[in-house]
Order: structure tokens, then C-alpha cells, then sequence
């Protein structure tokens, strides 16, 4: 028999429904692939039970004719959503064992439609990092490693992006289906360009926030990882939906996304940004570039070359917003209500001596940053600038969508994906530059999703941005699949 | 902009986490790497311009002022570090 967990989700998706393979055949074959793929470390929590309870129940509903669209489907979930009794922890000391008295919508709204959960997949702290390195519970190996030019495998291990890092290396090691993530500047995009996998964030609004862990509220959207175009698209219509516990979730129908899939792409306009052209930037990302322009164009696109002025600004007014947000919404964990208390003298003492201990050192610094940012004098300077800023970045998007641009073309990353411990030494911003790309999608709360696109010298996987309108998400999953057939689909070879 | 050690130390207590004094100067040399970062915003004119503070273009949704949850206290305090008969235990805060 073949392995079941080389399946897509819309393959797996039509074989259980037409009988031929059961819910808890599947499951099992992605618990037995999650164990022995422990040495990557993408989860760090693994939910057998769950899992085969939840699969039993889907076999029985398909029994019944009552199968949801994702039923019987294994998901793995990032530790930033709550999952009713299931440790959630952010992948930060300072929730210590936090077993939430309640369910996440997005993870609701999966689990509704019948999906399976996993396990809880690794990230950085509170989504804080793009190599998962400043996870409490470890690094994450990323499924793809180096070739060296005489064709032997060079087996540093390398990171698999993040913030979403467990997310990114499981779906591309075939460990779950389909996993969760969320992107604040990038936590979905980068990782997924990193392993060769799709990811999309939706437009700000399209998911509910609700149950998941806050880091930049402003920013903060949640969305899938899948391994084809078709797969993600099936996923996130069962994440979106409208939330009276989320006033920021749009009250817009969710479109049928995995129509748009196939969708000729004749007379789209699509958009190239000149500023996305930086120095430094590797030839093979440049050609990569290239290529895809000319692979939309033999599609019947329409390519424009645009100027989106303020994309140099992003990343630096992003690292004033999403810091001032974190320190806001991070001052919950007090040692009092939650997870870990260190005793101190009196009670700013605990809450000092908690918060040093409980936070890792890219958190701690964040949270400072922002708490410098928005205190009395430094205000107006810093973060009213950079809120100014934002309108100047989105006013860009808009002026550029006004004149019947449909879809802008970008690199995903600047890079492929480095080793661990390359970039976490001294400097924080040479890890912040990872996100040069995707961060203005944030800023401008547009949808952007990351489709794979080739491979490098090194043998490893590259990713291009398509960014899209807000609320259509429909063009970017039928200008993403054209991407996706032309460039083929890539696959880490197994030696875990 | 740049911060001295005594305002990384102000930051760090405003921020309630306690920095030990062998970590200032390294935290100092973090924060202003990435406040240098961020000084290039001030090249851009911003006169005129409106602060963004929505993204998308939609009133803010109100719910009716109904009460719609509660009396689970049990929950509520199920993962505090020190609760007793349904209170958060904490320091003593009043002398």
C-alpha cells in the first residue's frame, strides 16, 4: 500500500469520502510519521488520543452521510491557539503548563467541519522570531538540508523559518495534512518559502483572532500552511468566519476559495514593484523573480511594472507597532492569574522577577522596546510617526490597486533558509530583515500568500509572494495554482 | 534617538522585568541597534498625514451591553499558580 500521508488534502479529502481509505487509517499514519520524525521537533505536544478519538468520530459520520468538508482530516495546530484542556503555551516559560477552559474560533470552526487534531506544533515565543529559535521548547529542524555542489548532502541543520516553524516543517515533512499559523510580519509566509510549502495570510478581518494568543493585535492574522494551492484554499474557508468575539473579523460571506483554483488567469493585471529589487539580494531570488513573471505572462496576465515608494519603511515602523502592541498585550502575564509565578518580596517585585524569568530574551527585549516607544515623551516621536507611516504604505497598495492592478508579484524572502544559530548572535536586526518582504502586507492588512517556485544552487526551496486585494483571496489562490503548475511541487527527501 | 543605562533601567522597571546590572550593557547595545534601525522614519515628511489605526475601513462593531457570560469561577482561576476557594492568592499589597 502506498503512504497514505503522501496524499494532498483534496486527494485524502475525495478518498475518504468515496470510502476507500478511513479516517482513523490516515490519522494513524501520520501519528506513526510524527514519531518518527521527533528529531525535527515541530511538535511539542503530541494528542494521539485526541487524535484517534476525533478520527473514530469522523469514520462514524461518514458512515452516517454526515461528513463536514475537512472530516477526517489530521491538522496540526500551532501552540498560539487555545485548544479546550490541551497544554497551550505559546511556546513561553510564562505559561508554564496553561490548559485553556475554552477553544480558539478558527480551531472550532476546524473541528466543526470534522478535522482531526494532531498535536500542538512549535514556534518562536508569542510568534516573536523568523527561525523558531526563541522557542522555550527548542529549535526546529527544518525537513530540508543543503547540497553541496558534487551532490552530496551537506546535513547542517537548518532552520525552518518562523515564527511558524513547527507549522512550516510538519506539512512539509508530511507529519500533518494541513497546520495552523499565524503571521504578524511574516510567521506564515517566510516559513513556508523556507520549506517549500503554501501558506497564506488572510486580509486583516477575514479570521477571527479569537482564542489566539495576542501579539500585535493590529497585525496579527491567522491562516493555513498546506502543500498544495488547492489544499490551502480548502483550509481557509473552514478557518474564516465572522465572530461576535472578535470585532475585527468582517462580517463579508467567505467565498468558495477552491473554485478560484484551475481559474484562468487571461487579462489579470498583475503588479511588479521596483522597490522590491534590494542590494544584496542573491541572483538566484532575482532569476527566480524573473521567472515567474514570465510564467504568469504565458499565462494571458497582463504584467505592469509599479512603484510601491514606502516599502523601505515598512519594516523599520513595523519594528516600532508590533513592540508597542506586545508590550500592551503581553502585560497580562503578571505570575498572578497564569502560568508562572517566581515570589518576590511584594508584588512588583513577583511581577519583576516572574516576567525576567518566565520571557526569553527576544520577548524581554521587545516588550522594552515598546515600552519605551509609547512612554511619555517618546510618543508622538515614535509611534505616531509610525502609524503615519502605515497610512503612507497602505496609501501605496491602494493607489496601485486603483489603477486595475489585480495581484502584485514579489519575492517571498531574501534568502533560502540559513542554519541554526546563523543569524541569532548579536545583532537583532539582521533576524529582522528576514521580513523584508512580507511585512508591508501586515502593515497594509492585505492578504499574501507564498507559493513555492524552484529550488536553489543548494537544493533548497524558494518561495514567491502574490499579494492581493483586500478580501480577495480568490486571486491569489487562482494566480498561485498557475505559479504551482508551472513550477512543480517540492518534497524534502526523508532522512529523519 | 539613543538610550543611556539609566533609561534601560527605567524601561526595563516600567516594563515590570528585572534586568540584572551585568545584563544593562548588552541590552543597551540591543536597544539601540534596533532604535537605530527605526531612526531612518524620520527622512519621511509626515505632515498632513492621518495616523493609521484601522486597516480595514469598518466601524468598530458594538455588542449589545447584555451580560452573556459568567459564573465560572472555577475556570476562571483553574490555572492561576495560587488560588483558594475560587480567589487569586497574592502578595500582600496594603500594609
Amino acid at each position: 500500500m502506498t503512504d497514505l500521508t503522501a496524499l494532498t488534502l483534496a486527494e485524502a479529502r475525495d478518498a475518504l469520502k468515496a470510502k476507500r481509505l478511513t479516517a482513523t487509517e490516515l490519522t494513524d499514519a501520520y501519528l506513526a510519521a510524527m514519531e518518527r520524525a521527533r528529531v525535527l521537533n515541530a511538535f511539542v505536544l503530541e494528542t494521539p488520543e485526541k487524535a484517534r478519538a476525533m478520527a473514530a468520530a469522523s469514520d462514524a459520520r461518514i458512515a452516517a452521510g454526515e461528513a463536514g468538508p475537512l472530516e477526517g482530516l489530521p491538522i496540526g495546530v500551532k501552540d498560539l491557539y487555545c485548544t479546550e484542556g490541551v497544554r497551550t503555551t505559546a511556546c513561553s516559560r510564562i505559561l508554564g503548563n496553561f490548559v485553556p477552559p475554552y477553544e480558539s474560533t478558527v480551531t472550532a470552526n476546524l473541528w466543526a467541519d470534522g478535522a482531526v487534531m494532531l498535536g500542538k506544533l512549535n514556534n518562536d515565543e508569542f510568534a516573536m522570531g523568523s527561525s523558531n529559535e526563541t522557542s522555550a521548547f527548542g529549535t526546529v529542524t527544518n525537513p530540508w538540508r543543503r547540497r553541496n555542489p558534487d551532490g552530496s548532502i551537506d546535513p547542517t541543520p537548518l532552520v525552518p523559518g518562523g515564527s511558524s516553524g513547527g507549522s512550516s516543517a510538519a506539512v512539509a515533512a508530511r507529519l500533518c495534512i494541513g497546520a495552523t499559523g499565524t503571521d504578524t510580519g511574516g510567521s506564515i509566509r517566510q516559513p513556508a518559502a523556507f520549506t517549500g510549502t503554501v501558506g497564506i495570510k488572510p486580509t486583516y478581518g477575514r479570521c477571527s483572532r479569537w482564542g489566539i494568543v495576542a501579539f500585535a493585535s493590529s497585525l496579527d492574522q491567522a491562516g493555513p500552511f498546506a502543500r498544495t494551492v488547492r489544499d490551502a484554499a480548502i483550509l481557509l474557508k473552514s478557518f474564516a468566519s465572522v465572530d461576535p468575539k472578535d470585532t475585527t473579523s468582517v462580517d463579508l460571506p467567505v467565498p468558495d476559495y477552491e473554485a478560484s483554483v484551475g481559474r484562468s488567469i487571461k487579462g489579470k493585471v498583475i503588479g511588479i514593484p521596483k522597490e522590491y529589487r534590494v542590494d544584496g539580494m542573491p541572483a538566484e531570488i532575482e532569476s527566480l523573480w524573473a521567472q515567474g513573471i514570465e510564467w504568469l505572462k504565458a499565462a494571458g496576465a497582463e504584467i505592469r511594472e509599479i512603484s510601491l515608494p514606502h516599502t523601505k519603511y515598512a519594516l523599520p515602523a513595523y519594528y516600532i507597532v508590533a513592540p508597542a502592541e506586545a508590550s500592551s498585550n503581553l502585560a497580562r502575564y503578571d505570575g498572578i492569574r497564569y502560568g508562572l509565578r517566581v515570589p518576590g518580596d511584594d508584588i512588583t517585585d513577583t511581577y519583576e522577577l516572574t516576567r525576567a524569568s518566565g520571557f526569553g530574551a527576544e520577548v524581554r527585549r521587545r516588550i522594552m522596546i515598546g515600552t519605551y516607544v509609547l512612554s511619555a515623551g517618546y510618543y508622538d516621536a515614535y509611534y505616531v510617526r509610525a502609524q503615519k507611516v502605515r497610512t503612507l504604505i497602505k496609501r501605496d497598495f491602494d493607489i496601485a490597486f486603483a489603477a486595475g492592478v489585480d495581484a502584485v508579484l514579489t519575492p517571498a524572502t531574501p534568502s533560502s533558509a540559513f542554519g541554526i544559530g546563523e543569524k541569532s548572535g548579536g545583532d537583532p536586526v539582521e533576524m529582522y530583515l528576514n521580513d523584508i518582504f512580507t511585512v508591508t502586507v501586515n502593515m497594509a492588512g492585505l492578504p499574501g500568500m507564498v507559493v513555492p517556485g524552484g529550488l536553489d544552487a543548494k537544493g533548497l526551496p524558494l518561495g514567491l509572494q502574490l499579494i492581493g486585494r483586500p478580501f480577495e483571496e480568490e486571486t491569489l489562490f487562482q494566480v498561485g495554482e498557475v505559479i504551482e503548475q508551472a513550477a512543480g511541487r517540492f518534497t524534502p527527501e526523508a532522512w529523519w | 534617538m539613543s538610550v543611556d543605562r539609566s533609561t534601560v533601567v527605567r524601561v526595563a522597571h516600567l516594563a515590570r522585568i528585572r534586568v540584572a546590572e551585568e545584563e544593562v550593557d548588552k541590552l543597551q547595545g540591543e536597544l539601540n541597534s534596533i532604535l537605530g534601525f527605526v531612526e531612518q522614519l524620520s527622512e519621511l515628511d509626515v505632515s498632513g498625514v492621518e495616523p493609521l489605526t484601522s486597516v480595514v475601513p469598518i466601524a468598530m462593531k458594538k455588542r449589545a451591553d447584555v451580560v452573556t457570560d459568567g459564573a465560572i469561577p472555577k475556570k476562571v482561576t483553574q490555572n492561576a499558580p495560587q488560588a483558594e476557594d475560587d480567589f487569586f492568592v497574592v502578595p500582600k499589597v496594603v500594609e
